[in-house]
């Protein structure tokens, strides 16, 4: 079970980057900690850091405006590349429960949703007018999953959402326990006709 | 109703659909050390068990060296890593093609050359570059931890059913271009995110010519269009790639699979959602000069100039241009390097190394220059060292290296320095890819030999290429 995701309320952090990849989210070296907690540490740690390892404040979540901003408003393509889940888990770890964009990465998409992160899909010109008004700092906004909206400055946006991934949020369950206890004859029944040329030969193992 | 090749297969592993999604199931699991520990960490604190650990194979590949296989892993994170795969795997009942197996190498590579890719199967694997299995004629999904731990103890997945894409390409590559060029054109004209949400079907006349080897760096690399996979049409050069391996059907098996792998086609008229035409007749050679695959140019060309670049593009172009420490308008072949690297699942297979040493042998790379070839798998070192190939990079003044990522991700010992420029054959040129402040350039394992010789990136087309047989291989596999 993942947190139930019902409404989200918080500031807005604006994100001024297209085709931000999951090497830019979170570095290949940090994959190998293998603890979810504390990895927002690591979160666009090359952004972030300076040579000697000394946190600047030049990354828009560091600003004293920005902090704490639960909802990251960025561009084109988020979250390409890489499938590391890792990159999902530092932007929780760090408080940020919502992404907005015009377009993500596939298999960020679909890693976001099994955690409890919602990504919006949102036209250019709503996203650059959310963005612009967060530039301030002072932008709060709520994100709706009952309604499918997003409110921010008193006006009110309409997205859509996959019904499966809304479902995953709201209800936080897990795909295999809803496996598991429903499609297990399915499964079973692929099982019995699976064709011995669709498995692996069965010998000896090699080594 | 005519279907797609894509289509056929997903229908086939299709056990349930629910609130638009699809339950698939998995014939074939392939782990690595970085991404499964808390997948399986997952698992083990909800009881749960690997439901086919026959169906599910590890592979060691993110982190290991590939120096000298009797010391031990010298990184204390990456040794980890590895043991606990290999703790895993043993709990688990999971073949492990650990450090010290012959079997061992970058988990793209190994799958195909031994058999456990298919066509007709889904696969899956924690890794986004996954889609390569796809030349094969199976259907591969790069995957995150919590997809392989739903695959680990259900060997199903749900999963969105992609839109279908047709990429057809046409024509015939000129002398020193290839399938690497073509796919880092392709990804120029369509961008980073063009065939977001697609399943990608590669077809046309220069991809029925490429060798398997080949179609494998085209599917390799359309994730870096974006593409949620890659898929082509399978025939007889998959058949004969994997016949005889160890994990492929054998016997009554393979009689059996011929006429069911005779049905993995897409049927004339199938519906696709969108569809792309390219010809490479007139291709040259291509390089990435930015920091993501989209920013590439022929070798001929300069970096962009940014009163060319449409508004939208300029910051993004300005900020790569200055990590990568170059300025607008700069001719490609006026850059230097310090670094070559041969390696990865994009190129790193026997014919890759094959295509490098034809520019290569009886040169040197230029002083100065420190070039690596990484092989893709230990079979491929084994292979190459028996032919006498790698005579040929070594006389030419690279190291010869143990099988793994590598360079391609920095996270063993092979990594960029601050600064330090890098001709690779790999998949990605983001920032710090390659190690901190490091800069890729993307090419083929042609113009990267070319490139290693001249020390600034070189237009191979302008350098004399031997032919296969002038190499003077003992054993003759060419392909």
């Amino acid at each position: 079970m993942t947190e139930r995701v019902l409404v989200i309320t918080g500031r807005v952090a604006p994100l001024d980057a297209d085709d931000v990849d999951t090497d830019q989210i979170i570095p290949a070296q940090y994959l190998k900690v293998t603890e979810k907690k504390g990895l927002s540490r690591y979160l666009f740690y090359r952004w972030r850091y300076d040579d000697n390892g000394e946190l600047t404040s030049r990354f828009v979540l560091d600003r004293p405006e920005f902090s704490g901003s639960a909802i990251l408003a960025a561009g084109r393509n988020f979250g390409i590349g890489s499938s590391r889940e890792n990159a999902v888990w530092a932007l929780l770890d760090a408080g940020v429960k919502c992404v907005l964009a015009t377009s993500f990465g596939d298999i960020f998409y679909s890693n976001a949703s099994r955690n409890g992160l919602l990504c919006v899909r949102l036209d250019q010109a709503v996203l650059s007018e959310v963005r612009s008004s967060a530039s301030g700092g002072r932008l709060h906004a709520t994100v709706s999953l009952a309604d499918l909206t997003l409110s921010c400055n008193g006006v009110i946006h309409r997205f859509q959402l996959e019904p499966h991934i809304r479902e995953r949020l709201m209800s936080g369950a897990d795909d295999i326990s809803l496996t598991l206890s429903n499609y297990e004859g399915e499964i079973l029944g692929y099982e019995a006709k699976m064709q011995p040329y669709l498995k692996p030969r069965t010998q000896r193992p090699l080594s | 109703m005519a279907r797609t090749l894509f289509s056929k297969i997903w229908d086939a592993h299709e056990l349930a659909t629910r609130e638009g999604q699809s339950l698939l199931y998995i014939d074939r699991h392939i782990t690595h050390e970085v991404t499964s520990p808390l997948a399986f960490e997952s698992l083990r604190a909800s009881g749960r068990r690997v439901r086919r650990p026959d169906l599910t194979f590890a592979v060691m590949d993110h982190n290991v060296p590939t120096g000298d296989r009797s010391l031990p892993v010298a990184d204390v994170m990456s040794a980890r890593q590895m043991e606990t795969l290999d703790r895993n795997t043993r709990e688990y009942g999971i073949t492990c093609f650990g450090y010290a197996s012959e079997n061992q190498g970058i988990s793209h590579v190994v799958a195909p050359e031994i058999g456990l890719t298919v066509p007709g199967a889904t696969l899956v694997c924690g890794d986004s570059h996954t889609s390569t299995h796809g030349a094969l004629g199976a259907l591969a999904l790069g995957i995150g931890t919590s997809e392989g731990e739903q695959v680990f103890a259900t060997q199903s997945l749900w999963l969105r059913r992609p839109s279908e894409m047709l990429v057809t390409v046409d024509g015939e590559f000129e002398r020193g271009v290839g399938p690497k060029d073509a796919i880092l054109w392709m990804i120029r004209k369509m961008g980073t995110g063009g065939a977001l949400g697609h399943a990608v079907q590669f077809g046309g006349v220069a991809v029925k010519n490429m060798t398997l080897e080949e179609r494998m760096s085209v599917t390799n690399m359309a994730i870096e269009g974006g593409a949620r996979t890659a898929i082509i049409e399978p025939d007889q050069k998959v058949h004969q790639y994997i016949k005889g391996t160890p994990y492929a059907p054998a016997g009554e098996d393979w009689e059996e699979a011929m006429p069911f792998w005779k049905t993995l086609y897409t049927d004339p008229g199938a519906h696709f959602d969108a569809s792309r035409r390219f010809h490479v007749g007139a291709l040259e050679p291509q390089v990435s000069w930015g920091t993501n695959p989209a920013m590439t140019v022929g070798i001929s060309e300069t970096t962009p100039i940014l009163s060319d670049c449409a508004p939208a593009e300029r910051s993004g172009v300005e900020r790569a241009l200055k990590y990568m420490g170059l300025v607008e308008g700069q001719r490609m072949t006026s850059i230097m390097v310090d670094r070559v690297f041969i390696g990865s699942c994009t190129n790193a297979r026997l014919s890759d190394l094959v295509q490098a040493a034809r520019v290569l042998k009886g040169r040197r790379a230029a002083s100065g220059v420190r070039a690596m070839v990484v092989p893709g798998s230990q079979r491929v070192k084994r292979l190459a060292e028996a032919s006498g190939l790698d005579a040929i990079f070594r006389n030419a003044g690279f190291e010869w290296r143990n099988s793994g990522c590598s360079l391609c991700i920095g996270m063993n010992e092979d990594k960029l320095g601050e600064g330090e420029r890098c001709a690779s054959t790999s998949n990605r040129n983001f920032e710090n890819r390659q190690g901190p402040g490091g800069r890729t350039h993307l090419m083929s394992p042609m113009t990267a030999a070319a490139t290693a010789i001249e020390g600034r990136l070189a237009d191979v087309r302008e350098m004399e290429i031997l032919a296969v047989d002038e190499l003077g291989l003992r054993g003759g596999r060419s392909d």
